[in-house]
């Protein structure tokens, strides 16, 4: 089934050949992260692709992945480009590496899985909370809802892990 | 320069040395041409084929680039009288112009043309703004996108910003280091009439503009601007009788990429660029290697971008580019100056074709505005750098551009003076 949705304003399309992506945010709209696991390798992958990229195979199963890490790097952005993010400045774009798989294969690989920091119902965080999160803070996966079959993965900070005493941030607030 | 000991000769990297780009021309930089990107890349292919000295009929092969924001080869192979024996406009931006000159470069070997001209024409301001404003950003976020333009995560500057900050935090290189490259760079555009900002900065003004993403403040990041460029690639043997001195081919690298392209940041270190990869083919192709380059063409999207790749590509040490950039050595008159025409952070922005250009007049030593003329014709520089002077560099023989489309991919050629 295609998806058209309106997220903050913006349009959102997934047409039904997208087998791959829309399979992946069909979990996520169950709040049930999967990720595309390598039926020959057994080897997970991120983002959604059509193959493995270590062992070539087309095959590969949804597996469930427990939606925990730590923050990799990110962008804090003050001037928005989409119209539909400037009411939301400044807003967190952060590349989280999961636990999951972390350093497989090689020492340089990771999961690494893109969202926004949210609150734990999935709204964009609020300026107070952008400030505490940097570079090594521990965040846990929640979902923004969109539309039936469409959500979208975002990171909060987990509380119930021990955080970093403190993350790095780029230095000039 | 001969050719080190070591080299093969029986390899295809011989090709170095047998071409050479033999004209160079541009329009004006600036914010609301007047005109389609047909009439400024026509203007600016027009000017290359003239500093060539060539006619129309010598010119048989065209190659552009463009992002869904340009015309095509053949208008303005038809618009000025040129008959083509071969063409391609290629999907691409940052990066393209190196990676195209081997294009022109095989195509040329292979016998299906002779002398190739390659554009880049855009309207950059008043048209599709590469930063994704206007008609980019209303554009519905379908497929892959999701993984990305869904989180606000779209622009340039945006897109790069995780490696760069990574950078700062693997290496502890600072705000003010990297911050040099934009006053360095302004000062250069001050001896360049043909700059769209011609304004000296200094550190502190980069410091002290707003934050866009971080780490990324306003004077970080590039000018957009309306503009065409162009440059002429055809065999050495031809380039002899040329109205220049050609500036001979030495080796070329492109668009080479990190591993998992399709999302680099899955693998990293993130803080590493293309240019790790890209320096295995480049330096042994031309033979030579980062000590032997006088002039740098590192491609300045934003002031990191210039560092990554000067670091990358071996100018310095893995995690010392914050100090390569910010200790003189890439000003006029230091060891090894970068963008003397002031790159796109100053100059203009044409996804890295006015850094060929500006290099290739260096090889000439025909690259300043300012210094007199002499009875003979040529200008007699100064090497003096101040404000409005000189940007000559001495004694120039060896170029090196690396251009970038992103953190995962590059490209780079080296050229030697002919």
């Amino acid at each position: 089934m295609p998806i058209q949705a309106q997220y903050l304003g913006m349009p959102l399309s997934l047409d039904d050949l997208e087998v791959e992506n829309l399979a992946f945010f069909k979990h996520c709209a169950e709040h049930d992260f999967h990720l595309q696991a390598c039926a020959d390798c057994n080897l997970l992958r991120y983002p959604p692709t059509t193959a493995c990229p270590w062992c070539m195979s087309r095959d590969a199963k949804w597996v469930p992945v427990e939606g925990k890490g730590a923050v990799h790097s990110y962008t804090e952005v003050h001037h928005a480009i989409q119209p539909a993010f400037k009411a939301h400045t400044p807003y967190l774009v952060l590349l989280v590496d999961l636990d999951r798989q972390l350093g497989k294969p090689t020492e340089h690989d990771a999961l690494r899985v893109v969202g926004n920091l949210a609150t734990s119902d999935g709204k964009l965080a609020p300026p107070e909370m952008v400030k505490r999160v940097g570079i090594g803070t521990r965040v846990r996966m929640v979902f923004t809802d969109v539309a039936p079959g469409l959500a979208l993965p975002q990171w909060t900070i987990d509380d119930t892990a021990k955080q970093p005493d403190k993350p790095w941030r780029y230095p000039q607030e | 320069m001969p050719l080190p000991a070591d080299v093969d000769t029986s390899s295809p990297r011989h090709l170095r040395d047998k071409y050479a780009i033999v004209g160079v021309g541009e329009t004006t930089y600036t914010r609301g041409s007047g005109m389609t990107t047909r009439s400024l890349g026509t203007w600016a292919v027009r000017n290359a084929i003239l500093d060539a000295g060539l006619k129309p009929a010598d010119i048989d092969g065209m190659l552009s680039y463009q992002s869904g924001d340009s015309t095509f080869a053949p208008f303005i192979a038809g618009d000025l009288g040129i008959r083509l024996n071969f063409y391609m406009d290629v999907f691409g931006g940052g990066s393209s112009t190196e990676a195209l000159v081997g294009i022109a470069m095989g195509v040329i070997e292979a016998g299906m043309c002779k002398t190739v001209a390659i554009f880049r024409a855009m309207n950059g301001f008043s048209q599709v703004r590469i930063g994704g404003t206007g008609a980019r950003s209303a554009v519905p976020v379908s497929s892959d996108m999701l993984h990305s333009r869904a989180y606000g995560w779209q622009s340039a500057g945006q897109m790069f910003s995780p490696t760069f900050l990574r950078h700062m935090y693997d290496y502890g290189t600072t705000p003010a280091q990297v911050a040099a490259v934009r006053a360095t760079h302004s000062a250069h555009a001050s001896n360049n009439p043909k700059a769209y900002y011609k304004k000296r900065v200094s550190v502190e003004d980069v410091l002290a503009s707003r934050i866009i993403c971080k780490p990324l403040h306003l004077l970080d990041c590039c000018v957009e601007t309306d503009n065409a460029t162009a440059i002429i690639v055809t065999g050495a043997d031809r380039a002899k009788d040329g109205r220049h001195r050609p500036a001979l081919i030495r080796g070329v690298a492109g668009r080479v990429c990190k591993p998992r392209i399709d999302m680099h940041y899955q693998h990293g270190p993130i803080s590493t660029v293309a240019g790790k990869y890209a320096r295995e083919i480049l330096w042994p192709n031309a033979g030579v290697g980062p000590e032997d380059v006088d002039v740098t063409g590192s491609y300045d999207a934003f002031t990191f971008t210039t560092m990554l790749q000067l670091e990358d590509y071996g100018f310095c040490k893995k995690g010392e580019g914050g100090q390569y950039v910010s200790d003189g050595t890439i000003r006029l008159g230091g060891k090894r100056p970068n963008n003397t025409s002031g790159g796109h952070l100053c100059e203009g922005y044409t996804h890295g074709m006015n850094m060929v250009i500006e290099n290739v007049r260096q090889l000439r030593h025909d690259v300043d505005d300012s210094c007199p003329v002499g009875s003979d014709g040529k200008r007699k520089h100064t090497y003096d750098y101040k404000e409005g002077g000189c940007r000559q560099v001495r004694d120039c023989e060896v170029s090196a551009n690396l251009g970038w489309a992103m953190p995962g991919t590059g490209s780079a050629m080296v050229m030697r003076r002919g």
